[in-house]
């Protein structure tokens, strides 16, 4: 049942083949026997989940059932679920439980889906590989000495560990992807504003996006379809018409135009990595797509300028964790400024003061022209470069990451080689585009991603490159052998 | 040496919205702690925010109730600092492109002169919430009901040279804003809360000397007072050839003093930057047309108005003027009544007067407009005496009927029968034959004085309800 | 750009976070490589580049003024750290 598609998984329950109660059961069975290798989960609420699985099998049988009706979904601890803790990967959350759902939640409730449980994530979502979680760092299935990316690397390692069949993620410079190239699932940002971000604790608001987490393009595409639409409570939601993300998902890729940037192909890619690439991009070719070769000249100034944006908005989106209302304080404090600096200080993780600190000081009287506003000029020419493309090709082609997943520990005492994992990722979400990753190969035992980024909105697009890609590889149904023990 | 007090207003005004500005509580003064503070208002994680349209209505009637420039893109920034009624850490406010931009209007002094005041800009922010420092165990409690209140600040430029003119301008905004309906403009509640900014310097020069930042003065009596305390203050310091600093201060109404407040003293730096949660909001002429086109007419123009059609002087067109309902009442009195300059006396001594006392407002007044004119109308068709309708208007008041009821029940009525006033005349003059003979030996000059003695005793006997008019023509006619 | 340690301490004030002695050096270091790295954005020329706020051009919907939230003091209360009497508690705020 575990090795099931989000596809086969609500036809299943269509044609009562199974109940909702026995697809959940056996998930959180799995969870219990196997997630102490990966630590993908913060919370698991066995009891709640199993009652939603009741609720789903009676609308089942009484033909009242929607698009995911009985399905368990894993969501990140970013997202804000009422009555079940969210923490963000923090301690300064570690006690907090919302009263209120993300919009994100409220709609896969509405679909029929199970909550399965809140996976593990970077602190606040500040990390490129789990490693900076109040709850220990997740691991990766395929090796567990390794990181499984970050910072949405919970869920990418429970859907690669088998241990739910989809998750949710979100992405603000390649949580999303990075974190799927590493575990060899599929995983996508959707343009900016396709997903509310109502009740996603936030990190930066102008380059935050929820997407789905799963095997294949198709599970995304079901996700996706849930996920994806206007959110009146977000003024950054677009109204763009949302489509069937599902509909197009098997359409010809003949006369598809896929641009090459020549700046993720240079130096800094892994050489083994590369040649996975080379033979993805094969692969499409043979189904029709010309690859052009092209550029992006301001490539390389995508990591400083996302380093100075994420970590200026992040400094003040993590203003409110004061210790007034809701979440951690310290133990007593002797005044005001005592309860703001210590609870501050011992709520927030190192990364997450270091973010905060370094775009307090970008945004600072004296400092704001030269790294803030600078950042958002520069982030414009980065937008333009990808304008320009979009002139002559359908698609844009890479690597996910220069090179598949490093060890535990590797990185994390140099922030600024950790920063470097995101050099491929950051520049989609500075221009606001979708972009997916999907398993496009093996580097010694560990997967490798292909990258796909699209025109705004053009996400149907990217799932109908990458399910076409799917339906001719296998690369997206492998399973690492820590996942092949439990029961079922 | 003659200082010249050189003074800028910070009036933060509450928008008459329904909702908070980017949620969607209530904005209800005065309920329970809390109760109206939702999870956008409480900075609740993953909260967003939403703009009220209604605020951004108010803010470009308002603008273009100062005839200034409305910006077609206008953007809101964070201003980011640590304080328990700051839920987010940031407020919302506009910095680099507010709604409004410059615009002025003028504003009347008692003596009748006029001044015309320049306002910077005014841009739409959200409004804190309240700390209360009544004493729980050394905490301080903070009700963050009013936290996302919509606020429009308005900020004037340094045009105002006294208190005198701070008030009047004070007051002329009040009623412009209730005017346009934006704002209830209640005070006492803190709907129109103002900061002062003021500074001195040698009468003649033309640089600003350092200023001090007043905050939340809150009633025109506290802005008067505060402005002469802190002019005192620093002429003090200047005198004795001290420095002003540049700070903030709390005007302290129970001891009437300005003191600095230290504790906003730690060195801020707001850090604005575009709020990545809103975009920019971008109107159209058709909107701000359509906005022009139901504005009512503003204070100044009913002023002049006044002026011109009902021949009323600069300081009476400006009190009638002060509020639609009260313009509104006036002009219905003159109306029935059809002398516009008696109902505005009457309007201003008696009608407001009572009011005072009472402590009542207009739209509460137990005396219609109608009735009132009707009641005038009788002191012009000679019915009663001006002194009478005093008395019938106070038994107005009381609710004891309209004007001709009151004069009926009372025998009121004023006699203008020549007979009877004759005979009267008559009894007095043969009654007081020493004071006829001393009218007569009498100046001209003198007799003037006199026969206010006959008039005064004729109205007597009558019990007052005779035409004095008559009673001085007889007289003339009889003290020959 | 040269970053100072009592610089570092300027933001973390700011920021409002403590920064223990002993951490105050490694932070600054941290902190001074990263600036360091964003550095190089100072050499590109953005004359005439108009800032990106947000990386679609679209602009503010408004909402209608409608009271859309009921009192829902008590459940935002039960996750408060202190409260008494309806109100959020915080060490005495002296002005």
């Amino acid at each position: 049942m575990h090795t099931k598609s989000v596809a086969q998984l609500v036809k299943g329950l269509r044609e009562r083949q199974f109940s909702s109660v026995e697809v959940t059961r056996a998930y959180l069975d799995r969870i219990d026997a196997l997630d102490s290798q990966y630590n993908s989960f913060i919370t698991v609420d066995e009891a709640a989940a199993l009652a939603a699985a009741g609720g789903a099998d009676e609308r089942l049988a009484s033909g009242t059932a929607n698009a995911l009706t009985g399905i368990p979904i894993a969501h990140k601890d970013i997202f804000c679920t009422d009555g079940v803790r969210t923490s963000c990967g923090s301690r300064m959350l570690d006690n907090f439980v919302p009263p209120y759902d993300a919009t994100v939640i409220q709609r896969f409730k509405s679909a029929g889906a199970v909550l399965l449980g809140k996976t593990n994530m970077d602190e606040f979502a500040m990390g490129s590989s789990n490693e900076s979680s109040f709850y220990g760092p997740a691991r990766n299935p395929w090796n567990t000495d390794l990181v499984p990316g970050g910072s949405s690397g919970g869920s990418a390692a429970a859907v690669a560990g088998l241990l739910a069949p989809a998750a949710t993620g979100t992405d603000t410079g390649g949580s999303i992807r990075q974190p799927a190239a590493f575990c060899g699932i599929t995983g996508l940002k959707p343009t900016y504003g396709r997903v509310s971000r109502l009740g996603i604790v936030a990190f930066a608001s102008s380059l935050d996006q929820a997407g789905p987490m799963a095997h294949s393009a198709e599970d995304c595409a079901f996700l996706l379809n849930t996920m994806a639409g206007h959110d009146p409570l977000d003024s950054t939601s677009s109204t763009a018409a949302t489509e069937d993300y599902c509909a197009t998902l098997g359409d010809s890729l003949e006369g598809l135009r896929i641009g090459l940037p020549t700046e993720y192909f240079g130096e800094g890619l892994d050489v083994a990595t590369g040649e996975c690439i080379n033979n993805a991009l094969k692969e499409l070719e043979a189904q029709g797509a010309t690859l052009v070769e092209m550029s992006l000249p301001h490539s390389a100034l995508t990591i400083p300028t996302y380093y100075i944006i994420a970590p200026a908005e992040a400094s003040t989106n993590l203003a409110r964790f004061d210790g007034v209302r809701y979440g951690y304080r310290c133990e007593n404090p002797v005044d005001l400024h005592d309860l703001y600096s210590r609870t501050r200080q011992e709520g927030f993780g190192e990364e997450v003061k270091r973010r905060i600190l370094v775009g307090t000081y970008a945004l600072s009287a004296g400092y704001y022209d030269a790294y803030y506003k600078k950042a958002q000029q520069i982030r414009r020419l980065i937008t333009q470069d990808f304008m320009h493309c979009f002139e002559q090709v359908d698609v844009i082609a890479g690597p996910t990451t220069p090179g598949p997943a490093f060890a535990l520990g590797a990185k994390s005492n140099d922030p600024t080689s950790m920063y470097l994992e995101d050099v491929y990722t950051l520049a989609v979400n500075l221009a606001g585009l979708p972009g997916m990753s999907l398993p496009a190969g093996f580097v010694e035992g560990k997967p490798v991603g292909l990258q796909l980024i699209g025109r705004h909105f053009s996400e149907a697009r990217l799932l109908n490159v990458a399910h076409r890609f799917q339906q001719a590889t296998d690369w997206h149904l492998r399973t690492p052998d820590s996942a092949k023990g439990g029961t079922l | 040496m003659q200082w010249e007090t050189v003074i800028g207003l910070e009036v933060h005004l509450q928008l008459a919205t329904e909702s908070k500005i980017f949620s969607g509580s209530p904005t209800t003064f005065g309920a329970e702690p809390n109760t109206q503070a939702s999870a956008v208002d409480l900075a609740m994680p993953g909260m967003l925010p939403v703009l009220n349209e209604q605020a951004v209505h108010y803010a470009v009637k308002f603008g273009l109730g100062i005839g200034a420039q409305i910006s077609k893109r206008s953007v809101f920034d964070r201003k980011n600092y640590f304080y328990p009624d700051l839920p987010k850490g940031y407020q919302i406010s506009q910095f680099e492109a507010p709604i409004v931009g410059k615009g002025s209007f003028e504003i009347l002094m008692e003596d009748g002169s006029s001044r015309t005041i320049g306002i910077t800009r005014a841009h739409l922010e959200e409004d804190a919430g309240k700390s209360l420092h009544e004493d729980f165990n050394n905490h301080t409690g903070i009700d963050l009901n009013r936290a996302g209140t919509p606020l429009l600040e308005i900020v004037s430029e340094p045009d105002i040279r006294n208190a005198a003119e701070a008030v009047a301008y004070l007051k002329a905004l009040h009623s412009l804003v209730t005017y346009l309906g934006i704002s209830d403009g209640n005070m006492a509640e803190g709907s129109m809360r103002c900061d002062v900014n003021i500074s001195l310097r040698p009468m003649g020069s033309t640089t600003l000397g350092t200023r001090a930042e007043i905050k939340n003065v809150n009633s025109f009596r506290f802005v008067e007072k505060a402005i002469h305390h802190e002019f005192q203050r620093q002429a003090d310091i200047l005198e004795e050839g001290g420095k002003i600093t540049q700070e903030t201060r709390l005007y302290d109404a129970d001891r009437d003093e300005t003191r600095s407040m230290r504790s906003k003293e730690v060195a801020n730096d707001y850090r604005y930057f575009p709020e990545p949660d809103l975009l920019p909001v971008v109107i159209d002429d058709i909107y701000i047309e359509s906005i022009r086109e139901s504005l009512p007419e503003l204070p100044a123009d009913k002023r002049s108005r006044f002026t011109a059609q009902y021949g009323l002087g600069p300081y009476d067109a400006n009190v009638l003027s002060d509020s639609r309902p009260l313009a509104d009442y006036f002009e219905a009195v003159a109306g029935e009544c059809g002398d516009a300059k008696i109902a505005a006396n009457w309007v201003q001594v008696e009608l407001l007067g009572q009011l005072n006392r009472a402590g009542g407002t207009i739209e509460k007044c137990p005396v219609s407009a109608t009735a009132l004119g009707q009641l005038i109308s009788r002191i012009l068709d000679n019915t009663i005496s001006g002194k009478m309708a005093k008395q019938v208007f106070e038994s107005m008041w009381k609710g004891e009927g309209d004007a001709d009821e009151i004069i009926e029940a009372r025998g009121l009525l004023q006699v203008s029968d020549t007979g009877a006033i004759d005979a009267i005349v008559n009894d007095v003059l043969s009654a007081n034959a020493a004071q006829v003979q001393q009218y007569l030996d009498a100046d001209e000059a003198k007799r003037k004085k006199l026969v206010g003695f006959f008039v005064g005793q004729v109205m007597k006997l009558s019990k007052g309800q005779a035409n004095p008019q008559m009673v001085n023509e007889l007289l003339a006619k009889k003290l020959i | 750009m040269r970053i100072e340690q009592d610089e570092i301490e300027k933001i973390a004030e700011l920021s409002r976070i403590r920064i223990s002695d002993e951490e105050i050096g490694q932070v600054t270091q941290r902190i001074a490589e990263i600036l360091q790295m964003v550095d190089q954005l100072q050499a590109v020329d953005t004359h005439d580049v108009e800032p990106m706020a947000n990386p679609l051009d679209a602009t503010q919907r408004l909402r209608p003024d409608k009271v859309t939230q009921s009192n829902r003091r008590n459940a935002f209360q039960a996750i408060a750290p202190a409260v008494e009497n309806g109100l959020y508690l915080v060490p005495k705020v002296i002005e």
